[in-house]
């Protein structure tokens, strides 16, 4: 059933698209087809970043991050759609080849009044975390945002179909993604982790391989959110049928594999107390493994978020946000274990983001902090900014992971403690 | 004949005496109710390109161009919906600034950020409006408006082309000056200069309209004029740097739709702001 109606929506997506193309076949008529676009937009940067550990790192390179990165971005519009790509390719000094990564090729229409289109590889953010997300679960770039790359790199692009549907009662979005799209997790290639089944730290010498779900139509995920403001209160509701995004389980043989994941969430944000109030849960619920007592696949989860965002001075903001990880059926979850550290029940994680502007908004001051508790771990991110010009802009900053345990969430990143410098030319 | 000299008489008398009660009757507040609406809340919509040319002491030169539409929420010239969409410089390329203003002191504005880059619509909380906007020495508040309620005014002189009104804020803690002087022109209410004061009266930042355009556009089938500024200059004459702000493409009455000022929008600019 949900099947059928994930290739319902595809199907849908594609008519639209082919209903709102305009067919051009003779030759002549060719020239007034490009005349109808816009004259094409183009920009981009050049950039320059090299990092390196501050610490001795027996499974990594000392370089955290060592590379030119040339990116392009493309855009054209006609009178029924809008067209956009966005690629880069770099020199990349740790896996010491050139890499490519293309962030954007899409197509987007509004053919109704109350509809939406966007089909191809596109960037997709909801939900109403920052820096934390409950009920996105687009493909995120951790390894990006550990090593210091660019804050707009902890977002993976998805080849997906979003459609949005929109009226009074209540808004709907749907994002169809054919084939999955895992999360860029740790695999050990930019960063060393803690590996449960060896209990070691792995790098470079183990790279983590794993058994992504690739079948095109079969191994896919559906993604939908309703939402509605009421006196500027944004309400939303989210439902999402997939996989786990980051490796989840294994089978017998040892193989990380990603499970089945469904999650259901709600979310709501709007003015608090002269700023602004974020509130946000969902259930995951780990479909093969439903009863928690398969060793081998991640439990369900419960997810709660809340926030609090204002501005404490002059260009001086300040967001701070309790998070919550619950292991559903622990019980079941502690009986299955066989001598590895058990995660706790509760996963407590509080996250601060403070940003000063200086110098008429030219000099970014800001610290983003995440501190657990429970886990005993840290992972403090201090950076900062400078436009020279309107052109360049010059960027240091520093990946700080504290932990006591070398198995937990940011603990097992201690040796990839990194410090770091930028300089980008944009266009 | 003498009767109907008298009348002619007593008749320019009557008249003379409407007129000077007319212009007398101008009551201070009534100069600033017409200056407020003069200054932001001409038109039901109105939209165009905005260019700043930010120049520091130094001489140092940054631009900041965006586009920007308006719409009244009512005809009483209190609540408004603006929409931003950043053209330059490229880091903040198609970046979408909304505000849903309310006029009601008691009530923040709604505000909106789209970061194109992460997707990501974010919710920014009602700072101080008394910010600079965009790095610029124009101030949020200068783009938005000031609320007339926020401020108790004073006829201080009747010039010949202006009135010279002076505002003192009616909670001084919430504001960086004492007071400020508006100059407004007489004969269309456009605040053409004003200046702000620290304390011991000094002139600390000003902001003056250098053109004023008349913007032909229609009303219920009838043609309009609105008379805009269309170049104004911002100084901070603490630090010598100043911001050139030049309006151009300048439409009123277009229809744009209430819609706009969704998340709709912000994540895919209408084509109003796009061109």
């Amino acid at each position: 059933m949900r099947r059928l109606f994930k290739i319902d929506c595809f199907v849908l997506g594609l008519t639209i698209m082919l209903a709102i193309v305009p067919v051009c076949a003779a030759g002549q008529k060719m020239n007034a087809f490009l005349d109808s676009f816009a004259p094409l937009e183009v920009h981009g940067f050049i950039e320059l970043r090299g990092g390196m550990r501050t610490q001795n790192d027996p499974h990594a390179k000392d370089i955290s991050v060592m590379e030119t990165r040339l990116q392009a971005d493309l855009y054209t519009f006609t009178d029924w759609a809008e067209f956009k790509f966005k690629g880069d390719v770099w020199a990349d000094g740790v896996t010491e080849k050139g890499e490519g990564d293309m962030r954007e090729a899409w197509f987007f229409s509004r053919p109704y009044d109350f509809l939406d289109v966007k089909i191809g590889r596109q960037v997709l953010t909801w939900g109403t975390g920052d820096l934390v997300f409950l009920n996105d679960l687009f493909p995120k770039d951790w390894q990006s945002y550990f090593i210091g790359r660019d804050s707009e790199y902890l977002k993976a692009p998805s080849d997906a179909a979003k459609i949005g549907v929109f009226n009074e009662i209540v808004n709907i979005d749907l994002v169809y993604t054919p084939q999955f799209d895992a999360d860029r997790y740790i695999t050990g290639e930019y960063l060393s982790y803690w590996n449960a089944a060896a209990a070691d730290h792995a790098g470079q010498d183990a790279i983590l391989h794993a058994d992504k779900p690739d079948r095109f139509f079969q191994d896919d995920e559906l993604a939908v959110r309703l939402y509605r403001t009421i006196s500027n209160y944004e309400l939303a509701l989210y439902g999402y049928w997939g996989f786990w995004k980051r490796p989840s389980g294994q089978t017998p043989s040892g193989t990380a594999i990603f499970p089945g994941l469904n999650v259901y969430g709600a979310s709501i944000r709007g003015q608090v107390a002269g700023g602004i109030g974020n509130m946000e849960l969902a259930y995951y619920d780990s479909v093969d493994d439903s009863g928690g007592d398969d060793p081998l696949i991640d439990n369900s989860e419960m997810r709660y978020v809340v926030g609090y965002t204002r501005d404490l001075a002059m260009d001086l903001n300040a967001s701070l946000q309790y998070y919550v990880e619950q292991l559903l059926d622990y019980g079941a979850y502690g009986d299955s274990l066989s001598g590895i550290p058990a995660r706790d029940e509760f996963r407590h994680v509080i996250t601060l983001q403070l940003t000063q502007l200086l110098l008429n908004q030219t000099l970014a001051l800001s610290l983003s902090g995440y501190y657990s508790p429970s886990d005993k771990d840290a992972y403090l991110r201090p950076k900062i900014s400078y436009d020279l010009t309107d052109s360049i802009m010059l960027e240091t900053g520093a990946n700080f992971f504290i932990g006591e345990a070398d198995h937990t969430f940011f603990g097992q990143f201690e040796n990839n403690t990194n410090v770091y410098a930028a300089i980008r030319h944009s266009l | 004949m003498k009767k109907i000299v008298v009348g002619i008489l007593l008749g320019l008398l009557w008249g003379t005496c409407l007129a000077a009660q007319a212009s007398s009757a101008m009551t201070v507040d009534a100069i600033v109710t017409r200056a407020n609406h003069m200054a932001l809340y001409q038109g039901v919509d109105s939209k165009g390109n905005v260019s700043m040319t930010i120049i520091d002491k130094a001489g140092n030169k940054r631009v900041r161009e965006f586009s920007m539409l308006r719409k009244n929420s009512d005809d009483s010239d209190r609540n408004q919906k603006y929409y931003t969409l950043f053209k330059r410089p490229a880091d903040v390329r198609k970046m979408v600034f909304m505000v849903h203003k309310h006029a009601d002191l008691a009530k923040d504005d709604d505000r909106w950020l789209y970061l194109p880059g992460l997707d990501l619509v974010k919710r920014i909380a009602a700072s101080d409006k008394r910010t600079s906007f965009v790095g610029s020495d124009f101030l949020y508040e200068d783009i938005s408006g000031r609320s007339p309620e926020d401020d108790y005014h004073e006829l201080i002189e009747t010039r010949e082309k202006y009135y010279v009104v002076k505002n003192t804020p009616k909670k001084p803690e919430s504001v960086e000056f004492v007071y400020y002087i508006a100059y407004i022109d007489k004969k269309n209410f456009i605040p053409m200069k004003m200046e702000f004061y620290k304390k011991g009266d000094r002139a600390y930042r000003q902001i003056e309209a250098l053109q004023v355009d008349a913007i032909n556009a229609e009303k219920n089938g009838q043609p309009v004029v609105y008379p805009t500024v269309t170049i104004s200059v911002a100084k901070d004459l603490r630090n010598d740097s100043m911001t050139k702000m030049v309006f151009s493409n300048v439409a009123y009455n277009t229809g744009i739709s209430d819609r706009i000022f969704s998340e709709r929008y912000l994540r895919r600019p209408p084509r109003d702001a796009m061109r």
